[in-house]
């Protein structure tokens, strides 16, 4: 038999994951990564991994409740055997990192301490100082590295994928790659080939998200035919550092610790804000939510800072959006102890002290919920099938995908430190089903393939690099077209959505991607030209840009983060009790009939002209039956008592038997 | 302010400044020569100097109006724990992300001047080929040895004390300030010789590096490896390497690396404990012969 090779394409979390475990299981493995995976997104992590632990559990915590958190603040939206197994998984996942050397913080007897993360009531949250991210991928590029000095793996740092090797049968067989440096362009055959190359979040110009994260090779592959889902559903982080290069994270945790959110009553007011006095500082956070106050929840923050900035027109700046976030108030020993890490990062990019004046931040940019299509084997106990090929594979056999890029564990919203485990576990679930798909390759193994197949994947490659070379001249500039797509996206298709707005910004986009097969390059040399690499990754763009904006374009509700104000279920805010009655069983009416209609995956093909066809398809939730989602929603109270009632009342029909 | 707009723009603002000066140390490949260039760029509040090279790239014409290729560099996380975006900004070796240029202009006024690092080889403009530190990583066997992945419980517990120490060295970035600032180690660039495949050529470099010196981040990472409860257990064969050709007996004791760490990984105390384990096993290896 010939030796079987798999192709792993990005080196953070989850795909040094599926290396490392499939070097494990005897595979021989190509890694391709832009950067040397030890420099991977993955690192800009800051505040943990959940799991069920020790201590969680008993406070009544399990494996379920975390699977439940997860669903509930994912608004419904994904498949549940997935996620089950996840959240199953979770707790062994933490211990590995552990015993691979992850400096977890300890408790004083010595075990792992956890903090509390949004949309839990328990403590699950693992994690190393303020740098989590980054010392769970450490681990991993260490193992990976021990797999390559094993002889193992083979890494190929500073590579460009530039799409898959498909045969006429339509199944994957490799990829073509380029290096970066002397831009040789290579084939690579392969038996399986995985794509964890992370999110897009340079589609919306500057996010909280890395230089890689141009979603290049998601495109490319999404090009040659794998489906992508869920493309509309985008997180938006509340609070991030404004930059000219990018949007930095600021931590939850400043809020936790009591930071607030505030904007100075008259507009613009000139004052350092220190020297405003309180009665003239607007808390709208506490102010609008006087329970919840600066911990709303994500997508409610978020919401509400985008509109005191833009409708109310309060922003700090004139010519820039902000707000204050605030711990100058708190006790100079909780900041040291507790938030000197994030205190820090502000201080050395704003040159500004936060302990002593407030930050100016504004929402950005920080997560992909969708991403490529790929199927799971469902278990008889609800869970996945370990050891399925299915498991991550996408519509093109031998197509898989892991982690950020794929659409499986978030639903419509991510839940906080969630996304460090969802990335180990699609890794480490993956491997297994490539291993058994290795034993019963349909047509023979990429190795035996005729060398036809790979030569024409290798000229196609060539004339297109050869051709974008030879586009020298007075063309457009790309890197202001990059800016132009990040303004337009950001417009149209972050915090509110409007039909109107994102129609005009399809067309906008359309136009844009015209112009960018126009781009010259400034620089036309065969050497380590990353002039070149940035105009074929912004051509990339356009197609995930156009499914972003078709799916939040074509799906008229509100779900996790995407937000359409005129379609959103109207408050219970009568005062009458008769009607306030009749208002939440109204409301629970539209919110059944919304679900009948919306609570399904959207999937996006391209098709031949370039164009995203979407269709939809039911998501499994057959574990936890889907309820309204009911944060911060005025009249909640009494919705969440009809809708029991119609739950109980539905119990209690007895179900007819066919 | 009801339309909608780019919630990011900045606009004019109180600008202390209209433009600056960058100038840079460009060479466009392996064995070609080094010249500077000088690049005129309009200030903005907040800028750092990634953001000077992308409004460079994207202007691409020099202070004079020239026209040139985009600078060469690199970068991915801009926040300051990747390690990419290393290079000698104003004689002094650090991250562009966190080169504030407001700071750099009070430094030194209407002038930034961006060089490569030295100890690396170029590869264009201030792209530099730090393999060198990866394949120290493998040498000193910068990895915990763990049985499998399968599922074996929890690590060992670990003091508060511990975590701290282990944390603050897990931090590195294989960045390579360190080893910029470093007068004991010196850049190995090695010439393809007429005939020699790629293969070759990687051995032979491998050997080069090999004899060369660790450097500081490899001390603290075989510091870091060694004090964790699992990697104790193999910490020989890091010793090993640490004692052998380039070894600890390198340092010169210059102590520049702690100084231009931008983590502040107090390098010199993982130095001086290697040191004084490296005497000992070197001695230990003499008696059990």
């Amino acid at each position: 038999m010939a030796k079987r090779r798999v192709a792993v394409v990005g080196g953070g979390l989850a795909g040094l994951a599926t290396v490392m475990k499939l070097a494990e299981l005897g595979v021989e493995v190509d890694l391709f990564s832009l950067t040397p995976v030890r420099r991977s997104h993955s690192c800009c992590a800051q505040g943990g991994i959940n799991s069920v632990n020790g201590l969680t559990r008993q406070l009544g915590d399990s494996e379920w409740r975390h699977f439940e958190d997860t669903v509930y603040g994912g608004d419904f939206l994904q498949h549940q055997p997935p996620v089950k197994e996840m959240t199953e998984w979770a707790p062994r996942i933490v211990d590995l990192m552990d015993r691979l050397g992850v400096t977890f913080n300890r408790t004083p007897e010595g075990f792992r301490d956890q903090r509390r993360f949004g949309g839990t009531l328990f403590a699950r949250t693992a994690f190393a100082g303020a740098t989590t991210g980054q010392q769970l991928l450490y681990a991993l590029d260490e193992q990976v590295r021990r797999w390559e000095v094993g002889g193992k793996v083979v890494k190929h740092e500073f590579w460009d994928y530039l799409g898959p090797v498909i045969d006429d049968r339509g199944i994957a067989r490799g990829c073509v790659a380029q290096d970066l440096v002397t831009m040789q362009i290579r084939v690579f055959p392969a038996d399986a080939l995985v794509i964890a190359s992370g999110g897009c979040g340079l589609i919306f110009g500057r996010s909280t998200m890395s230089m890689a994260c141009t979603g290049s090779a998601v495109s490319r592959t999404f090009q040659a035919g794998v489906r992508y889902a869920n493309g509309e559903f985008i997180q938006v982080h509340p609070t991030a550092i404004p930059g000219a290069d990018k949007l930095r994270l600021m931590s939850e945790s400043a809020r936790g610790e009591g930071g607030r959110i505030w904007v100075p009553r008259k507009p613009q007011d000139p004052r350092p804000p220190h020297l405003i006095p309180e009665n003239e500082r607007y808390y709208f956070l506490e102010e609008r939510y006087p329970k919840y106050g600066n911990l709303v929840p994500r997508d409610i923050a978020t919401r509400e800072i985008f509109n005191v900035c833009t409708r109310e027109g309060l922003s700090v700046e004139r010519d820039r959006l902000c707000v204050y976030l605030d711990v100058s108030h708190l006790p100079r020993d909780v900041l040291d102890r507790k938030l000197s890490g994030i205190l820090e990062i502000y201080e050395k990019f704003q040159g500004v002290d936060p302990r002593q004046q407030a930050m100016k931040i504004f929402p950005a940019v920080h997560y992909s919920m969708g991403g490529l299509w790929v199927d799971y084997a469902r278990s008889a106990s609800g869970g996945l099938e370990v050891g399925s090929p299915r498991n991550h594979q996408t519509n093109i056999p031998g197509i898989f995908a892991v982690g950020e890029c794929d659409y499986q564990y978030h639903g419509a919203n991510r839940l906080g430190a969630n996304s460090l485990v969802s990335c180990i576990f699609s890794g480490l679930i993956t491997a297994p089903g490539i291993v058994a798909l290795l034993e019963s390759l349909p047509g023979g193994a990429a190795a035996d393939q005729p060398s036809s197949l790979y030569d024409r994947a290798f000229r196609e490659h060539q004339a297109r690099f050869k051709a974008l070379l030879a586009r020298d001249g007075n063309g457009e500039n790309p890197y202001r077209l990059h800016e132009k797509l990040g303004q337009i996206m950001t417009r149209a298709a972050t915090v509110v959505r409007h039909n109107e707005d994102l129609d005009r910004a399809y067309d906008e986009v359309r136009e844009l991607e015209e112009r960018a097969t126009r781009c010259a390059l400034a620089d036309t040399s065969t050497w380590t030209n990353q002039n070149l690499v940035f105009t074929r990754a912004l051509a990339d763009m356009f197609p995930l840009a156009k499914t972003i904006l078709k799916g939040a374009r074509a799906r008229d509700e509100c779900r996790g983060a995407h937000y359409k104000p005129d379609f959103a279920l109207p408050d219970v805010s009568a005062t009458d009790p008769t009607e306030r009655r009749r208002q939440a069983e109204a409301w629970c009416d539209r919110f059944e009939e919304n679900n009948r209609r919306w609570l399904k995956t959207t999937i996006a093909v391209l098709d031949s002209a370039g164009e995203p066809q979407l269709s939809y398809e039911e998501v499994d939730t057959s574990l936890i039956p889907p309820r309204p989602r009911l944060y911060g929603v005025v009249g909640g109270n009494l919705i969440e008592e009809v809708w029991q009632q119609r739950q109980a009342a539905r119990a209690a029909k007895p179900v007819p038997v066919g | 302010m009801s339309s909608p707009r780019d919630p990011y723009e900045h606009g004019g603002g109180p600008a202390r400044r209209e433009a600056f000066d960058v100038v840079v140390l460009r060479q466009d490949g392996p064995g070609k020569p080094s010249y500077w260039e000088r690049h005129r760029v309009a200030y903005e509040p907040d800028m750092n100097v990634i953001s000077v090279l992308q409004r460079i790239a994207a202007n691409a014409r020099t202070a004079e109006g020239k026209p040139v290729a985009p600078i060469a560099w690199e970068c991915n996380c801009l926040e300051e724990v990747c390690g990419a975006c290393t290079m000698v900004i104003n004689r002094r070796v650090r991250q562009a992300c966190t080169a504030l240029v407001d700071r750099l202009l009070d430094e030194h006024p209407g002038q930034i001047e961006l060089r490569p690092m030295s100890k690396f080889p170029v590869i264009r403009d201030l792209v530099v080929d730090r393999s060198r530190m990866f394949e120290t990583l493998k040498k000193i066997r910068a990895w915990l040895p763990v049985d499998s992945y399968l599922d074996m419980g929890p690590g060992p517990r670990q003091s508060q004390d511990n975590q701290e120490l282990a944390y603050v060295l897990s931090k590195c970035m294989t960045c390579g300030c360190c080893l910029e600032a470093c007068p004991q180690y010196v850049k190995i660039e090695l010439q393809r010789q007429p005939g020699e495949t790629d293969e070759q050529f990687d051995q032979r470099q491998k050997a080069a590096f090999d004899r060369g010196f660790l450097g500081a981040f490899a001390i603290a990472q075989i510091d870091l490896f060694n004090t964790n409860p699992i990697g104790e257990m193999t910490s020989r064969e890091r010793l090993d390497a640490l004692v052998a050709e380039g070894g600890i007996q390198v340092c010169g004791n210059a102590q520049n690396c702690v100084r231009v760490c931008p983590k502040e990984i107090p390098l010199t105390r993982s130095i001086a404990r290697a040191g004084r384990i490296a005497t000992r096993h070197v001695l230990k290896r003499w008696f059990d012969r």
